[in-house]
């Protein structure tokens, strides 16, 4: 009887403790969600009205002067299509070059394996640093050229790890040995059985290059200063972050100021929102291979 | 290839006795043989090998510009040493205090509070019975992981501007008065830093926990259950120390990057006005390393940021292999 009493009073408790769960997790998504719906929102409002309150839920009215301003931005349009350049050409590279680590490492029997992982793992942890990486970069004659972004950078022995553990995984000892047996070559045992095995794996690998890609800004500060090669994240440094001192520069001298302020206010909200939208218009597709792809790769290595 | 393999298989095949020869001979053959049956597994690896020594040891290599006074024109090896010149004229410097201070207290503070952030997030999922639910609330809480640091800056600026930014709004009902920015404030950039970092990456890393949450076998809890375990409980006793592996690797990994925070974001997030609080040693390598060439000293100052995590990760492994008999190797 008593430890019936005890089993209900256990489910009260737990009832309390997943409602208290709930409305924790409840505030955490509203601060998760409120900053990017703001700029969504933002984005489409009359900037006069950013100015009038300071918490946006709906635009009053849909204004899409923000976004006519956008494309018109010459800078933005040019960083735009090298950044689509480089992510693709990048992010192809990089599993091309992800998967030649990670199959000969995944390999049974494969003589030299503990050399080679050991002198892959070690780049994870020790580097050359940046002033010595920059100055081979110069040597090699990539600055100002559109390869110094993209070979830099050709892969890291993280993504090699999670790949190498999907394929041990994921692909029978059998498979292979059957396949040796009927005289096959490990290049078109990769081509042929491995690789149409791997499809989830593939996909995550290339989002995780393909977004770092997309978003990263520092290689090209550092080797790049032909505007002409700017990646948008470059560009859009210049108009998010860098403009702010000239903007209050010409305070005085003009009278035109406060509209062409309001202007840039909104020009901004809209230059997130279509820089970001590339990104979340590729996630959703690569999603479902979540669950296949990632947790087999990341528990294990 | 193959004929290398084909011309190093014709020479005599020694056993492992006959001393040191006869092991070179015995490894030799082996090799022979190894190449010639995978050579194509040694090409496909070739040019991730070639990336590593050029992009990763060739700059290891140039290291010793940290002891020496690099010229473009010698290069790395025959420029002239100066010994720990460098070194001695960074520890004496107006910034060393100051960079080797904020990178200790941003890396901990931000160890401390994003190592068990996404724990408790995952451990939240996980009490939301409606997958329908969780999945969506999980794919909420990625979405800012995708967001560039460029994009993700300037967010925060702009949130935190006067008069526009909503959070300035909120910031000024709990008392925030000043007239400029709170970006400016050098006592606030390290909660900045530390926070807004969580609130971009604490979904995305809640990932691999929840998966290792699914992974704890259901009897363990009905078990707990029947002995009358509270809910809280069932967490500490069952949850927490399941998924402790997988807890205790990531944080070695993150603890082994230590001071390798994120650069690329602190030094956007830099005014002239919070610099006492926002120069990091590898901010501070950057700028005086490619903005004033001054090639050797900020080599030592990297070199100096890059060995002391060393020390960190070799140290924090060895306590996770004495507590917990898991670690890194």
């Amino acid at each position: 009887m008593s430890k019936k009493n005890n089993q209900i009073q256990l489910a009260a408790s737990d009832k309390i403790f997943r409602g208290v769960a709930l409305v924790i997790l409840a505030f955490v998504m509203v601060i998760i969600i409120y900053p990017i719906w703001f700029v969504l929102v933002a984005s489409f409002t009359n900037p006069l009205e950013i100015y009038q309150n300071a918490f946006l839920f709906w635009p009053k009215e849909f204004n899409f002067e923000s976004y006519k301003l956008v494309f018109r931005d010459q800078d933005f349009i040019t960083g735009f299509i090298n950044s689509i350049l480089y992510t693709l050409v990048g992010t192809t590279l990089n599993v091309v070059m992800n998967i030649c680590g990670a199959y000969p490492l995944s390999k049974r029997n494969f003589k030299g394996k503990t050399f080679f992982t050991l002198m892959f793992t070690f780049t994870m942890f020790f580097s050359g640093g940046l002033i010595p990486t920059y100055l081979v970069v110069d040597a090699l004659g990539l600055r100002n050229t559109f390869w110094a972004i993209i070979i830099p950078s050709a892969v890291g022995m993280y993504n090699i790890i999670i790949m190498r553990t999907y394929f041990q995984s994921r692909i029978p000892l059998e498979l292979e040995e059957a396949a040796k047996v009927d005289g096959c070559t490990n290049f078109r045992l990769l081509l042929q059985i491995v690789l149409p095995l791997s499809v989830p794996i593939i996909a995550v690998i290339a989002l995780y290059y393909g977004v770092g890609r997309w978003n990263d800004y520092f290689s090209a500060m550092i080797y790049i200063t032909n505007r002409k090669l700017y990646p948008l994240q470059l560009v859009l440094r210049e108009i998010l972050l860098q403009n702010q001192a000239s903007d209050m520069m010409d305070v005085v001298s003009d009278s035109g100021y406060s509209d062409r302020m309001m202007a840039r206010l909104g020009l901004k909200y809209a230059v997130i929102v279509v820089s970001t939208v590339p990104i979340f218009v590729i996630y959703p597709l690569v999603q479902k291979f979540f669950a296949k792809g990632v947790m087999v790769g990341a528990i294990k290595g | 290839m193959q004929t290398k393999a084909a011309v190093k298989k014709n020479k005599p095949s020694g056993n492992a006795k006959g001393g040191f020869g006869g092991w070179l001979k015995f490894q030799l053959h082996d090799w022979a043989k190894a190449l010639k049956r995978d050579y194509d597994v040694y090409l496909l690896i070739l040019p991730v090998v070639v990336y590593f020594v050029i992009f990763a040891y060739i700059p290891m290599y140039g290291i010793q510009i940290a002891f020496k006074n690099y010229s473009p024109a010698l290069g790395f090896a025959d420029s002239p040493w100066v010994g720990l010149d460098h070194l001695t004229r960074f520890i004496n410097s107006l910034y060393f205090g100051r960079v080797i201070k904020n990178t200790l207290i941003m890396s901990v503070y931000s160890l401390i509070i994003s190592i068990p952030a996404p724990v408790i997030l995952a451990l939240l999922f996980n009490e939301v019975r409606t997958k329908r639910l969780r999945v969506t609330m999980q794919a909420i809480s990625y979405a800012p992981n995708f967001i560039s640091t460029v994009v993700m800056v300037s967010m925060i600026i702009m949130f935190l501007t006067p008069q526009t930014g909503f959070v300035d709004s909120i910031l000024r009902v709990f008392g925030y008065s000043a007239e400029q920015s709170i970006i400016n404030e050098p006592s606030a950039f390290y909660h900045l830093y530390v926070w807004t970092g969580v609130w971009q990456g604490m979904g995305w890393s809640s990932v691999i926990y929840s998966a290792a949450i699914e992974g704890v076998p259901v009897d363990m809890y009905e078990a707990a259950r029947l002995d009358g375990a509270s809910k809280l409980k069932q967490i500490w006793y069952i949850t927490i120390p399941s998924i402790s592996p997988t807890i205790i690797i990531l944080a070695i990994m993150a603890i082994g990057n230590v001071l390798n925070i994120g650069y690329e974001k602190v030094f956007l997030m830099q005014t002239s006005l919070n610099l006492t609080s926002s120069e990091i040693i590898s901010t501070y390598v950057y700028k005086s390393g490619l903005q004033q060439a001054q090639y050797s000293f900020s080599t030592m100052v990297g070199l100096f940021n890059n060995v002391i995590n060393f020390i960190i990760l070799i140290i924090a492994n060895s306590i996770a292999k004495r507590v917990s008999e898991t670690s890194l190797w």
